[in-house]
């Protein structure tokens, strides 16, 4: 028998989008109903973000996306045409160091089995650039939409802070500078 | 045993940190094979009956699709229901994925399509059809239990203590008496990852399985014996595995069905499943306890009877350690255990973190609660008052026990003793406060493994075995104490875990795997560095020439003279005067049967719990806990807090949110989600203090290592439910205690 066509052949029809990921600028051919936690996954081999649920409620899936926090699984790829879409992968290639929120995760042991780590990493990135946590208390309220099964929480907490406190301290620095 | 401690008992980073936090480490969904297909399971809408008809020809005619497995068209597998049973699996005849028409829960799985991609198989399966005959189908335990039994074939270890006197008439006699029923939900595990199998086939007919398994081992024997493969043929390689918690204990359907479409289609396979499926095969069971105290008007007990009564399947009798833990606990004169198990029409329930002690500790230590209200003792001091000694259970000493100084550390760390004891006496604002404790145990296991210790000519050590890493720190902890064994930095060791290849290992779970794994990895280094010392003997001129083992050191990459470092070889060296291009030595520990005869070992804990509760709308809040916990010598205080703080969280989960809700009438589990099924997110989880009560004991385990992954659940449910009675004055005995409870009428 021979082998059936590609699913990607008629009658559904790909479409052309353009966008930015992790620094690079890609042309992909998607199908309409492929979600951009789908296209990363199986299509672009990024397997760092990560499947919990696929429906918008454990977090595990969380990608920049132009700097905004994103349940990657609830995104269709065909709407990120002219995106930039950071990944886990984006924040420090092989060899290269750390990002900062990565290197405190380790250091607080912020994490277990791992599985949800690319995706609270993610989040508490953006966390820290939106400015608007104050507290552990901020913190944990707004990282409620990353689910961690093994607990870590008390040292996600932890590590976020840390990161947070040294931007802070790092942004007094520049306007004494200034 | 010789110890060079640099590594062990210190806090160290895990050596997968960098792999985990950078999305390189792979998990069973994320390997790759050149044209992989992908399954996608179709499950039962029926909880009883049988399939009359399935209509597979939608599903065939989507571009894409390759062929559709139902029962009509399985290829032949194992006959005998015996050839699917597991290392893990309870008495009975395990399930079998469509074997016939005939359908035992809801969720069952019914086909698997299998296309070119995921998001063709996703859609051809909701084209598959099929009409059932239903049957009548049970899954209330309130109802089934008035059918429930005596499980006649016992799982391993798992009997009721024996009965001593007469609890009844002492009970009858007592002057402070208890007496209720603790009740806890079905729970479901629900690691992060979903179950998925990636299914390699290599030319010649071979695989290579990565499979969501918390030993590989399992995964080997289950495939081998239902597929009947040679175990040569078979090469299970997991080395992540996104949290287990027991779900990843026994083979599941996704792995055989992935297996059987890449034997049958000569391809590659791989079937993940959807958060939804993950409801579909084993949960904690429900359980039901009832607890009866009789006590002088001291709190001494002179009575306890604990019965339980727990679901599983129609088909296999799943059992857990549920009544033990009180008679561990406490003596008493007069006692009685009881546990039976009601069949339902539902999978078969499963280990899931801790399996059983949660549940009857909950139930003593809220009866003991309500024993020190009744007799107006301070709850701690009532635990001191019936203190257990030795183990009445198995009539054995134990190895070590420091329940004491976590109750005395734990209690000073709280603050217990500023503890105002009337209900309803603490108040903040519009927050009721309350102060509850609770103390619990779980077996401290050893179980036979195996491994290797390598040194290769660059002078790195490989240590392994074919245990798994499920988020416990494994991997840390092996590099550690093969580091610290020939004298080396961490960064010279590599730990391989969760290959077939490795040395043998059981499942990961039970506690059993640092005290095991960990003793085999520490022979192994030893037996390796007396073939060091032998090699190095050998070179011509050997400045270790007339050494005796005891008196040479490892350290710096060096073998010397303990008292004369000037005498030293290279480790790489000794490797390359070897002749080979590295040496390896395997070693097998095992429990001595001799010191389990005579003694019991147990990890201990005292909880101690801080709740608000918000009377008007019955919200509550943890802002903070401290779990103390006596478990032996901890290898990585930063790995070993983790550990108890997830399980403490886990604590949390089960006394406040999880809880797997089932419609009746439909026979089914309802909340099959992660937004409708409660885990503790972020903002529930505020301070938990974790405190190592030190523990010498030597004859745990030859490195004095008891074990950490279930204590921290243990006590935790009953600490909560007890402060909340301090706080509110309303004892609640069912789990979860959701915001409807707080909120009900006093009984």
């Amino acid at each position: 028998m021979a082998p059936p066509a590609k699913a990607t052949s008629a009658p559904f029809h790909a479409q052309t989008v353009s966008l930015t990921l992790n620094g690079e600028n890609k042309t992909l051919q998607v199908e309409p109903w492929t979600t951009l936690l789908d296209l990363l996954r199986h299509d672009l081999r990024l397997t760092g973000t990560k499947k919990g649920c696929d429906h918008g409620q454990c977090g595990a899936c969380t990608v920049l996306i132009d700097g905004e926090r994103m349940n990657s699984c609830l995104q269709l790829a065909i709407m990120q045409d002219g995106k930039a879409i950071t990944t886990v992968e984006g924040l420090a290639g092989e060899g290269e160091d750390l990002h900062p929120m990565q290197a405190a995760f380790i250091s607080h042991d912020a994490f277990q089995c791992g599985y949800c780590t690319p995706g609270q990493i993610c989040s508490a990135v953006a966390l820290v650039n939106e400015g608007r946590a104050k507290s552990r208390d901020d913190i944990r309220e707004m990282m409620s939409g990353n689910i961690c099964r093994c607990g870590a929480y008390p040292n996600i907490v932890d590590a976020i802070e840390e990161v947070l406190a040294e931007q802070q301290s790092g942004s007094r620095h520049l306007e004494a500078a200034e | 045993m010789l110890r060079n401690e640099r590594n062990f008992g210190s806090p160290r980073d895990r050596v997968d940190g960098r792999a985990k936090v950078t999305g390189a480490a792979q998990y069973a969904a994320e390997f790759n094979a050149p044209d992989l297909l992908h399954g996608y399971v179709v499950s039962s809408t029926i909880a009883k009956g049988r399939i009359t008809s399935i209509d597979t020809q939608k599903a065939l005619d989507v571009p894409g699709v390759l062929k559709v497995f139902t029962h009509d068209n399985r290829p032949a597998t194992a006959w005998f229901s015996s050839s699917y049973q597991d290392e893990v699996a309870p008495p009975g005849t395990p399930f079998r994925p469509l074997y016939d028409e005939q359908i035992y829960y809801s969720g069952q799985p019914i086909a698997l399509v299998v296309a070119e991609s995921f998001d063709v198989a996703r859609y051809a399966a909701s084209l598959v059809e099929a009409t059932y005959e239903a049957g009548a189908h049970e899954t209330d335990l309130k109802l089934a239990r008035a059918a429930a039994y005596v499980p006649p074939k016992k799982r391993q270890g798992m009997k009721p203590p024996a009965s001593k006197g007469d609890a009844m008439a002492a009970y009858a006699k007592a002057p402070l008496r208890i007496a209720n029923d603790y009740s806890i939900a079905n729970e479901h595990h629900n690691p992060m990852e979903p179950h998925a199998s990636t299914v390699i086939f290599e030319a010649g007919g071979k695989l290579t399985i990565h499979d969501k398994i918390q030993g590989v081992m399992n995964t080997q024997s289950y495939v081998s014996g239902v597929f009947g493969l040679p175990a040569s043929d078979i090469h299970v390689v997991s080395p992540f595995v996104g949290g287990g918690f027991g779900s990843g204990l026994r083979p599941q359907y996704q792995l055989f069905l992935a297996v059987m479409a890449a034997l049958d289609l000569k391809r590659s396979v791989r079937v993940e499943m959807t958060r939804d499926q993950m409801f579909t095969f084993t949960h904690r069971p429900e359980t039901i306890n009832t607890v009866l105290l009789g006590a002088d008007k001291t709190g001494r007990l002179s009575a306890l009877r604990h019965q339980a009564v727990a679901v599983t399947s129609r088909f296999e009798d799943y059992q857990e350690v549920v009544v033990n833990w009180s008679g561990i606990l406490y003596d008493a004169e007069n006692k009685q255990f009881d546990y039976r198990i009601a069949k339902v029409d539902t999978y078969t329930p499963g280990d899931m973190r801790a399996p059983g002690a949660p549940l009857g500790t909950f139930a003593i230590e809220s009866a003991m609660d309500e024993l020190a209200y009744a007799g107006n003792i301070d709850p701690l001091e009532l635990r001191l008052r019936n203190y257990s000694t030795r183990d009445e259970t198995t009539n054995k000493e134990f190895t070590s026990k420091e329940l004491r100084a976590c109750f005395q550390l734990g209690a000073e760390k709280f603050g217990w003793s500023r503890r105002s004891p009337a209900p309803r006496s603490m108040r903040e604002g519009r927050e009721l406060i309350g102060w509850g404790m609770a103390s619990g145990c779980w077996e401290a296991q050893f179980s036979k493994t195996s491994a290797k210790a390598v040194l290769t000519s660059d002078g790195r050590l490989e240590v392994g075995t074919a245990t798994a890493d499920i988020g416990t720190g494994t991997y840390t902890i092996l590099t550690q104490i093969g580091a610290d064994a020939l004298g080396l930095d961490m960064e010279q060791v590599t730990a391989k875990l969760a290959d077939t290849t490795l040395p043998k290992s059981p499942v990961e779970g039970g506690s059993w795997t640092a005290a095991s794994a960990g003793t085999a990895v520490q022979m192994a280094c030893e037996a390796l560095k007396k073939t060091l010392l032998q090699e190095a003997q050998k070179i011509e001129g050997s400045p270790l020439a007339d050494a005796k083992y005891e008196d040479v050191v490892f350290a710096n990459g060096r073998i010397a003279m303990a008292d004369d470092a000037g005498r030293s070889l290279d480790l790489s060296d000794v490797v390359r005067h070897s002749g080979q291009s590295e040496i390896e030595e395997q070693a097998t520990a095992q429990p001595d049967s001799k010191v389990q005869a005579q003694y019991a070992a147990y990890t201990h804990s005292a909880v101690f719990v801080e709740v608000r509760v918000d009377e008007q709308l019955g919200l509550v809040r943890i802002p903070r806990i401290v779990n103390a916990v006596a478990a032996g010598r901890i290898i990585n205080p930063k790995t070993a807090r983790s550990q108890v703080t997830g399980g403490t969280v886990w604590g949390i989960g089960m006394a406040l949110h999880e809880e797997s809700l089932t419609d009746h009438n439909l026979g089914r589990f309802m909340n099959h989600n992660l937004a409708e099924y409660h885990v503790p997110a972020n903002a529930d989880i505020y301070d938990i203090d974790v405190i190592f009560v030190p523990e010498e004991d030597d004859k745990v385990s030859p490195i004095g290592v008891k074990g950490l992954g279930e204590i921290g659940i243990v006590a935790t449910p009953a600490a909560i439910a007890n402060a909340i009675f301090h706080a509110t004055g309303k004892r609640i005995r069912e789990l979860p205690i959701t915001i409807d409870k707080v909120l009900r009428e006093a009984a």
